[in-house]
């Protein structure tokens, strides 16, 4: 019979639910079809990784699906979602410590416990992803150079392994699993159960001031001088800037208020109070917004966009500190909803990829120079440059480094892809040579040599050690692994 | 260096995974073959249609049949579903030197719990999914003073049930991918609540409802939803209609039918009446006062 005459026959009804989809990573410049499976406990997770076993297909751990590139998608097999494991197990509110399931987002988070007078410790630019997520790839936030990542404010978290062990790691328990899991990705096991230290704040808002430096050099200079008083510095660039005005752009500081600064805690801590407006001048549906960037998304309109930012920027640092909601400052970016859209919505060839080299201090003036120089040379501007002073952690894999990052938005467009990405592949030799570092949850671009190249080898050693005790039958493998880590991986076993 | 860079690497086409979609030609339907790298491009059949794979629900006869035989003539694949597997074979048969293939799949739409596994195979066959076309359908004879609540039900799973359980994923995966078309097969008799069939014209007004939901729904994913609303189509359905002694006059043929439903998915029309004399039907049906069309033998 012509194998177009061949019919399907059905599998019977699944237990865990599962469903296809099309899987992409936050940038929409990679993904791939796969079966999504949505388990509920513990013990759906463990099935989950049996299942996977069983069909001989790896398996992707996916929270948000929040990175830019390949963290959580998998081209070959199957993705485990955790956002239906989403209970707020416990929150004391004296102590401040939250008890949560996995698949609690940031904004849940903050939800539950800003009325009570506490702000998570570190939270991303954008409230959507999951505290797995988070944990696993160990963000950092506006306060990073101060408080550190996530990981330094994780007491505790429980892990299901693909080897059948439930294990709970700490500081002191389990502590190789809990500096390896923590930036680890996902590959060593699953987060079922995460406890984070919050942080007791005495307002809703924060106090923000503006400064416009009109040089890199001045906005590395403003951060140093501040860094030890500031709760929260953000530098945003203008990278369509060259010659003496390269690296121009506006830094915004934020500092909590003191007991008493606020006279009315008990409003401003509501949740309604930091709620973003539904609607543009009161008339413009936010979720419409995105249509009207696609107009100016091209170097014309960007070039524009982040000059008008900068004058705007320079006026505002003459004005006096304001006041701002908690959420209003962190979560700038969830203003506009699928802002990305503007970046054009065709699957897998439109979107863009974020490129964020972390360099040391000392060299970090030139190098982030010199990269910003290249993309303009190149006719490759980002049409975002988000800049951030960072420190050290005992994360094994961390990216974080006593240093500066920029993060960068590119456009991704088919005709442009390959150029794009060897244009990356540059930058990054210049950031590995520097004795920088990269970020996988923002990252699409490196392979494994790169990565071999910057993560420490005893770490590296440990990690891939690990990885064949937790997951003997290397069941944990999506995009990002294939691409990042197994060579490196299987060199060390 | 890098190798991340061919776009393909991570396609945006097919599904990849243990069931790899692969056509007789050894690649998936995107063109590139199992490590990603673009293979040579089957010969291009005469003329394309816009979607390259389709799924058509309630397959096996009438206005579902008609559908896929237009498509595999312009290319498309699609997966063919319905209950009797011998029609579908047949269908397969028939279209076999057509550009686009037959895939039967023999399911019934009222076992819901067989739908989700159903679809994906069906997705993974084609690698991938452009339209999806629910013309599964049920008219069960009803007497005047007949309330018989098995037919009714009968009739609600599969003109309700199982277009909910099939459009479902199919909405769902749409919406990742950002792109996709979908129709549904209503009816002019979900007008109005008319004495003859009670709980048939309340599955097609349900439908309407449903098909408008998932319309706005997935405007924003950039997934068009179109709803058919066909007056009469010389189909085994009328057949059984004029069988129990209703005559019916200006039927058009389930093949004209089937390339106004195309015509009209494709021109990205939310509501249609096939043929156009039937919006006008329904716009009096709708506007005849309660009071008079209780009186009314239609
Ligand atoms: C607009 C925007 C702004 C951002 N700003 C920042 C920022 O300021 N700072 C920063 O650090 N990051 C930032 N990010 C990146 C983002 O915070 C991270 O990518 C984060 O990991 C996303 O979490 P998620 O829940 O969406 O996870 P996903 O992207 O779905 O997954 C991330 C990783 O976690 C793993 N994972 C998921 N669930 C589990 C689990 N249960 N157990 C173990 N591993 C798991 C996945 O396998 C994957 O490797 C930003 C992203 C966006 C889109
Ligand atoms: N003909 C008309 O005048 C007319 C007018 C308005 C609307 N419609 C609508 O158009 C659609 C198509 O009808 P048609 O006229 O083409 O009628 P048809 O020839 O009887 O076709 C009905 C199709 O639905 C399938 N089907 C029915 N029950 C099923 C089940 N349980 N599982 C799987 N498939 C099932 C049948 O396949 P199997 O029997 O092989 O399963 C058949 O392929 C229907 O929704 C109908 O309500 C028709």
């Amino acid at each position: 019979m012509a194998p177009a005459l061949r019919s399907l026959s059905v599998a019977p009804n699944r237990r865990i639910p599962e469903r296809l989809e099309y899987v992409e990573g936050w940038g929409m410049a990679v993904g791939a079809f796969a079966s999504v499976l949505r388990p509920r406990s513990v013990e759906e997770v463990l099935e989950c990784f049996s299942l996977a076993a069983q069909r001989g297909h790896p398996l992707v751990l996916r929270g948000g699906g929040n990175s830019y590139g390949d963290a959580s998608m998998n081209s070959r097999g199957l993705v485990l979602d955790i956002s239906r494991m989403n209970r707020v197990i416990a929150f004391d509110a004296n102590s401040g410590v939250a008890t949560l399931e996995p698949g609690v987002t940031i904004e849940k988070l903050w939800k539950t416990i800003l009325p009570l007078g506490f702000w998570p410790r570190v939270v991303s630019g954008t409230m959507f992803p999951t505290v797995a997520g988070a944990l696993a790839a160990n963000i950092h936030g506006k306060n990073n150079y101060a408080v550190g990542t996530i990981g330094d404010a994780c007491l505790e978290f429980d892990i299901a392994l693909p080897s059948g062990e439930h294990k709970t790691c700490s500081r002191t328990q389990n502590p190789d699993l809990f500096h390896a899991a923590i930036g680890g990705f996902g590959l060593l096991g699953c987060f079922t159960r995460i406890v984070l230290q919050t942080k007791r704040v005495h307002s809703g808002d924060v106090r923000v001031s503006a400064a416009s430096p009109r040089t890199l050099k001045e906005m590395m200079d403003y951060f140093e001088a501040h860094k030890h008083e500031a709760d929260y510095l953000v530098g945003w660039i203008d990278c369509f800037s060259g010659g003496d005005s390269a690296g121009r752009g506006l830094i915004h500081r934020a500092d909590y208020l003191e007991p008493g600064e606020d006279a009315h805690p008990e409003q401003t801590l509501r949740v309604a109070h930091q709620e973003l407006p539904a609607n543009i001048m009161g008339l413009f549906p936010k979720s419409q917004v995105w249509r009207i960037l696609v107009l100016f998304n091209h170097d014309l309109g960007m070039r524009s966009i982040n000059a008008a930012k900068y004058v705007a920027g320079r006026l505002e640092s003459m004005a006096p500190p304001y006041r701002q909601s908690h959420a209003g400052f962190a979560f700038l970016l969830d203003y506009v909803p699928n802002w990305k859209w503007a970046y054009g919505r065709r699957r897998g060839e439109y979107g863009l990829i974020q490129y964020q080299p972390f360099v040391p201090h000392e060299h970090a003036h030139a190098v982030h120079s010199e990269i910003l120089e290249r993309c303009r040379r190149a006719g490759h501007v980002p049409y975002l440059g988000v800049f951030k002073r960072h420190r050290p952690d005992p994360f094994w894999l961390t990216h974080a480094v006593d240093g500066w990052s920029m993060a960068m938005d590119f456009k991704v467009s088919p005709s442009r892809r390959a150029e794009l990405w060897k244009l990356c592949d540059e930058l990054t030799e210049l950031v590995i040579s520097a004795g920088g570092r990269f970020y996988f949850a923002k990252d699409a671009v490196i392979d494994a040599s790169d990565a071999a190249r910057f993560l420490p080898r005893d770490r590296m050693a440990a990690f891939a050690a690990l990885k064949h005790a937790c997951d003997p039958q290397t069941l944990l493998e999506g995009d990002l692994y294939r691409r990042a880590f197994r060579e490196w991986i299987d060199n060390n076993a | 260096m890098s190798h991340a860079s061919s776009p393909s690497s991570t396609s945006a086409g097919a599904p990849h995974s243990g069931a790899h979609a692969t056509d007789s030609h050894g690649h998936d339907a995107h063109g590139h073959d199992a490590h990603g790298h673009d293979a040579p491009a089957p010969a291009a059949p005469a003329r394309r249609a816009k979607e390259r794979r389709a799924i058509v629900v309630g397959a096996s006869s009438g206005i579902g049949a008609a559908l896929v035989k237009q498509l595999v003539r312009e290319g498309v694949d699609v997966v063919a579903v319905a209950r009797r597997a011998a029609q579908l074979e047949a269908l397969a048969h028939d279209c076999a030197g057509s550009p686009g293939r037959v895939i039967p799949l023999t399911h019934d739409v009222a076992r819901f719990d067989e739908v989700e596994a159903a679809f994906e195979r069906a997705v993974r066959e084609l690698g991938g999914l452009d339209l999806i076309v629910y013309a599964a359908g049920l008219m069960l004879e009803v007497g005047p003073n007949e309330f018989d609540t098995g037919k009714d039900l009968d009739m609600l799973g599969v003109n309700v049930g199982g277009c909910i359980a099939w459009l479902n994923p199919a909405a769902n995966l749409m919406r990742t991918q950002r792109s996709g078309t979908i129709v549904g097969i209503s009816s002019i008799a979900g007008e109005r609540g008319r004495k003859g069939n009670p709980v048939y014209g309340a599955t097609k007004a349900a439908m309407n409802h449903y098909l408008e939901a998932l319309r706005n729904r997935l405007a924003d994913w950039a997934v068009h939803v179109c709803t058919i609303k066909p007056g009469f189509v010389e189909t085994a359905m009328l057949a059984q209609a004029r069988a129990q002694g209703r005559t019916i006059k200006g039927a058009i043929s389930a093949e004209d039918c089937a390339s106004a439903i195309l015509r009209a998915a494709r021109s990205g029309k939310n509501e249609v009446f096939v043929p156009f004399k039937w919006r006008i039907v329904g716009f009096v049906i709708r506007n005849i006062p309660s009071f008079v069309f209780k009186g009314m033998n239609i």
